[in-house]
């Protein structure tokens, strides 16, 4: 029996979704649409969409982040790719313990990783204390491009970890036995079909990795880097210059790009997904 | 022997990474309780930066605990009937709306907050008021809120439980009630442990959409970073760190309860 799809049903069903719509609406859709306007109404008006494309300093900013963001997702995978493999096949005394410290900055925000990089590699950084007693050197770069991408490195690899581990588990390990018994070693069984069964995971961390690093203002923040990440020039036209106009565009530029990234990360992960099944 | 020393090198590179996460959080603990961090801990053990940050900066771990509770309120209204909904419907119009929900979460904090203060920023009421900041973390967490509470309840077979219902004459909100609601536990607790977390640890919008009055934790961890001695910003990670605990540990908890579940 089908459930008739009365008129009460229908309104019950309006009046769930219509709060949350209204909501989205007023909050995000409108001022998003407003945001479009103001990007447009600086001296150059709808110029200044392009201009942003054109602008040597503004695309030099829009490649550093690009590129910190994806050296970020490249260290992160691998990192997080051997660690969650390793947790996930072996059992040992510790390992709970592991896993809970592996996770336990999953709930940090960016500042806070900021702080964790400057403990790390600050002034009266644990590194550089360490490289004073064995160079007498005193090795410094929390406030550097290095210092940010240890920063969001740290940052992206609690979640990356937790999606390999699940991922991992629901692997057939039968297909691995296949491999093993007709002679193929560890690397060739890791590349060919440890590697194209996490591939989806693999993928959607990947893209979720580098979408937050494209946004991240936090830790960057904390650093103080000099590095101007697009977050960071966003951030100074508005305050600083009181551009509204020019943060608006810059804001909408990086909205799409990241959006864009994490749309086609989910088309690819949906098909390869698709091609395995 | 091969595998053997694979064994190892993973371990190591396992090691090495947990170290990594963990040394920093360490340094930071101890800092905070130090007379002096350069000196190291022969300065002395002190509870001096604690209360300073406690008596300077109470007001902000005050007031974020508040705005994760409203928010925790808002999205359980609004998101666990709009999961039901999506869940009940699973029409194609639905795809759409979890794909709206998703966008504040795909495009960068900044975006958002610089969207609402260009909309209603001049509405000074509303940008003085702490209210402006929970728009932002409701728009950021009720995602996380929907899809745990709509993936709890597309794995049971809610299509036959209401019809079941249906036919001894519980109306629609009878049987959100009694049927949903109950079935949904899991997701909706951990949904809110979530939504929590992510309220109290929101930073890029609240930088932004925060007014000198309306400072939230995340934002004076970020004033003590740049304007403070070590030990001061060490000791206001340390009650952060204490705040958010029982929070991480009752996420895995609730992440335990669901996958044990049948």
């Amino acid at each position: 029996m089908a459930l008739p799809f009365s008129l009460q049903n229908r309104l019950v069903l309006v009046g769930f979704i219509a709060p949350a719509l209204i909501l989205l609406g007023a909050f995000f859709l409108l001022p998003l649409g407003h945001l479009l306007l103001v990007g447009a109404s600086g001296p150059q008006g709808i110029a200044t969409y392009g201009a942003i494309l054109t602008n040597q300093a503004y695309l030099w900013s829009l490649g550093q982040t690009l590129l910190v963001s994806a050296a970020t997702t490249a260290i992160t995978l691998l990192i997080a790719g051997i660690v969650g493999l390793f947790l996930q096949r072996n059992r040992f005394p510790g390992r709970g313990l592991l896993l809970a410290l592996l996770t336990f900055p999953l709930a940090f925000p960016g500042v806070v990783v900021g702080f964790m990089v400057i403990m790390l590699a600050g002034r009266q950084g644990l590194i550089g204390q360490v490289s004073l007693w064995l160079t007498d050197e005193k090795l410094v770069f929390a406030y550097s491009m290095a210092g940010l991408l240890m920063g969001y490195v740290y940052f992206s690899i609690p979640r990356t970890l937790l999606t390999v581990i699940a991922a991992a588990e629901k692997l057939d390990p039968k297909l691995e036995e296949a491999a093993r018994s007709l002679g193929a070693s560890t690397a060739r069984v890791t590349w060919d079909v440890v590697i194209p069964g996490l591939k989806p995971a693999l993928i959607s961390s990947g893209a979720l990795c580098f979408a937050t690093a494209m946004g991240a203002f936090g830790t960057a923040f904390t650093l103080a880097t000099r590095i101007n990440v697009l977050p960071m020039v966003i951030y100074t036209e508005f305050t600083l210059q009181a551009n509204m106009a020019l943060a608006a565009a810059l804001s909408l530029v990086l909205g799409l790009v990241t959006w864009g990234v994490l749309a086609l990360a989910r088309t690819v992960a949906g098909a390869s997904v698709a091609a395995g099944a | 022997m091969k595998r053997a020393s694979l064994f190892w090198l993973q371990l190591a590179v396992t090691l090495l990474t947990c170290a990594f996460v963990t040394v920093p959080i360490l340094l930071s603990l101890t800092a905070g309780v130090t007379e002096d961090y350069r000196l190291g801990l022969a300065s002395g053990l002190t509870l001096r930066w604690v209360e300073k940050v406690a008596l300077e900066y109470g007001d902000t771990i005050l007031r974020s605990i508040g705005l994760a509770i409203a928010c925790l309120s808002v999205t359980l209204v609004i998101g666990v009937p709009l999961a039901y909904a999506l869940a009940r419907s699973g029409q194609r119009w639905t795809r759409w709306v979890e794909e709206l929900l998703m966008l504040p979460v795909a495009i960068p904090g900044l975006a958002t907050a610089l969207a609402l203060i260009s909309a209603y920023g001049t509405w000074s009421g509303l940008r003085t008021s702490s209210l402006f900041i929970l728009i932002g973390h409701v728009l950021f967490t009720l995602p996380f809120m929907v899809r745990s509470v709509l993936a709890v309840l597309t794995a049971i077979d809610l299509k036959t439980l209401e019809e079941g219902a249906a036919s001894l004459g519980a109306g629609p909100w009878r049987r959100f009630t009694s049927i949903a609601l109950p079935n949904a536990r899991g997701g909706i607790l951990a949904g809110s442990l979530m939504v929590v977390t992510l309220s109290v640890g929101e930073f890029n919008m609240t930088w932004l959409l925060h007014t000198p009055f309306t400072k939230t934790l995340p934002v004076g961890l970020a004033d003590a970073y740049a304007s403070l001695r070590l030990e001061v910003a060490s000791a206001y990670t340390l009650l952060f760190l204490l705040l958010i605990l029982p929070l991480l540990l009752g996420l895995q908890w609730a992440a335990k309860r669901l996958e044990s579940r049948p």
